[in-house]
């Protein structure tokens, strides 16, 4: 691929601390806690990834580092300052696209500088570098409805990128994408990390995704979410996708974060019902004896 | 709303069925001279049983045959009368139209993005929304000065609630995952009203013009009917085609209802087509899924 001239713009990595943070929802009466109690630190230039069982609450965490909700209790800060609403060095990738659908791929990533009034010749230049990196150059006068999923995830990190946040957030972005795909974009994405080794902050539910891309992986309890355990990913990179097979130390991790996961999972699983209560019970008798 | 092209076999197939509807009418209305024959008798006798006595088919027999009413075209193609009736119902439902868009549009955006002015309006607007245009012809008749005006009010009353509750809908249903990336990419309100809200409500606003537009067809030709026509601008013939159609009926002259009653279905045709691709051309990334 012909990229052209490369423009790289100055990254500052920033670094995001959660401190003691609850969130619920709902009055007293019928109060329901989301987070509990959690803290954990988003390290400067690394790649975190969160991983944890499906309803655990990564969700609201996303939306209380975005700065979309404020959390009931504890403090959010990005580089020492407590986060106080949605704020461009903070950028937000959704599970589902949130590309515009009525704007072309080209309107799309020039979006943020467009909304902030920076439509300078270099970003118009970095928009073009970023336009051949993520290989839609082609494609700039498409919709969204015309490219296909991994595309569209594509269109979406160059989005974020332009606007060269201090720290990337990523919410499952590559769920729902086919296996191929989906591998191909870990691939991707994680080479565009290693380029610029900004602060990326990753959740997902999938742990070879998990393993594959981090450097540091937390791991999340049941609802209400608190930190169960991190785990450094001490593996080399470049990475190669053989490597969470083949890997032994991939291997080691992965086990022990599996019995984590594992152990939360039932927690989720029989929360709120006798039957599933008294299966896991058995479930965990069974395999105590094998 | 997919895009559509006329041609090929869609225009073959429209072109068919009209023409097959075109037939049945004909030999349906033709029934007073053929149900005599001996070769219908057995018909004649099964409507007979079930207590149709008269000497054509029910319904489509009393109805003037395809042919009859080109021919009555024909006279009235040439009438400055007939032209008049159509310019002043286009008149009509296009300012009946516009002021519901230029005021529906506005509004309907002001109460889907504020929550105090939602509150205000809101009520006022679902307790008028659900009295039909046509309740409003008297009341508008008194309130107007003229006659013209009050046809004009109540063609935009017509149009008024399908697109304001269009434009309502349209902008709730905005997916707030847009709102929070264009805030977090440092959007203004302004901007986000702007590059969000507008186009994402477009192609609600599209649906509920394409859908206060027949509406306001058929609250004009209504309206004209009961106010008698009675503008003062063409005389007789400034009544439009709902008048046309009401004086063919006084004056006896049925080919000339039907030819009123097609006159209007073309009409609205031709304006509900001119929105689609107006519809089409301003939310191009619609039709290319």
């Amino acid at each position: 691929m012909n990229e052209g001239k490369v423009v790289k713009p100055k990254i500052e990595a920033g670094e995001i601390v959660v401190e003691n943070v609850d969130k619920f929802y709902g009055d007293h009466h019928f109060r329901k806690e989301v987070v509990k109690d959690c803290s954990f630190k988003i390290e400067r230039a690394k790649l975190t990834v969160m991983i944890g069982p499906s309803g655990c609450g990564k969700s609201t965490l996303i939306r209380l580092l975005a700065g979309f909700e404020k959390p009931s209790a504890g403090v959010i800060t990005i580089d020492g300052k407590p986060i106080d609403g949605p704020g461009r060095e903070r950028l937000v990738l959704f599970q589902e696209t949130a590309l515009f659908p009525w704007m072309t791929t080209y309107d799309n990533i020039l979006y943020g500088p467009r909304a902030r009034g920076e439509l300078t010749k270099e970003t118009l230049e970095l928009a073009e570098f970023l336009l051949s990196k993520v290989g839609l150059k082609e494609f700039r006068k498409k919709y969204p409805t015309q490219l296909s999923g991994g595309m569209q995830r594509r269109a979406e990190l160059a989005r974020a990128m332009i606007n060269n946040p201090r720290i990337m957030i990523l919410d499952e972005p590559f769920r729902g994408l086919d296996a191929m795909t989906k591998e191909l974009m870990w691939e991707y994405y994680s080479a565009l990390y290693e380029e610029n080794r900004r602060t990326n902050f990753f959740v997902t539910t999938d742990i070879d995704e998990a393993i594959f891309l981090a450097d540091r992986l937390l791991i999340m309890s049941n609802i209400p979410t608190q930190v169960r355990a991190v785990l450094e990913v001490d593996i080399p990179r470049p990475r190669k996708l053989t490597d969470i097979v083949e890997n032994d130390r991939a291997n080691e991790i992965k086990m022990q974060a599996l019995s984590i996961l594992h152990e939360e999972a039932m927690k989720s699983f029989s929360r709120g019902s006798k039957a599933a209560a008294d299966f896991v019970e058995a479930y965990s008798k069974r395999s105590a004896k094998a | 709303m997919a895009g559509r092209k006329w041609g090929g076999t869609l225009l073959w197939r429209g072109v068919a069925s009209i023409t097959v509807f075109l037939v049945f009418w004909e030999i349906g209305s033709l029934s007073k001279v053929w149900l005599k024959w001996e070769t219908f008798a057995w018909l004649k006798e099964m409507l007979v049983s079930i207590g149709w006595t008269k000497n054509y088919l029910p319904w489509i027999g009393a109805v003037p045959a395809p042919t009859e009413v080109l021919l009555a075209w024909g006279k009235v193609i040439d009438d400055v009368g007939y032209w008049h009736s159509w310019y002043m119902s286009c008149l009509r439902v296009l300012g009946g139209f516009i002021a519901a868009m230029v005021i529906g549009i506005p509004f309907g955006l002001l109460l889907a993005v504020n929550r105090t002015a939602f509150g205000i309006g809101f009520p006022v607007f679902e307790v008028l929304r659900p009295i039909p245009p046509l309740a409003w012809v008297p009341a508008s008749i008194i309130f107007w000065p003229t006659q013209e005006l009050s046809i004009a009010f109540v063609t935009f009353l017509g149009a008024f609630y399908t697109i304001v509750i269009n434009v309502i809908g349209g902008a709730r249903s905005i997916d707030t995952r847009y709102f929070q990336a264009a805030q977090s990419m440092g959007s203004s309100s302004w901007d986000i009203f702007r590059r969000i809200i507008l186009p994402g409500t477009l192609p609600s606003i599209v649906v509920g013009s394409a859908v206060g537009m027949g509406i306001t067809w058929e609250v004009v030709v209504a309206a004209e009917m009961i106010s008698g026509g009675g503008s003062q601008i063409g005389g007789t013939s400034g009544g439009g085609l709902g008048f046309f159609i009401w004086n063919s009926y006084v004056g006896g002259s049925y080919e000339q209802i039907v030819v009123g009653m097609i006159s209007i279905g073309i009409a609205g045709f031709i304006s509900s087509e001119l929105l689609r691709t107006l519809g089409h051309r301003v939310t191009p990334w619609l039709r290319l899924r």
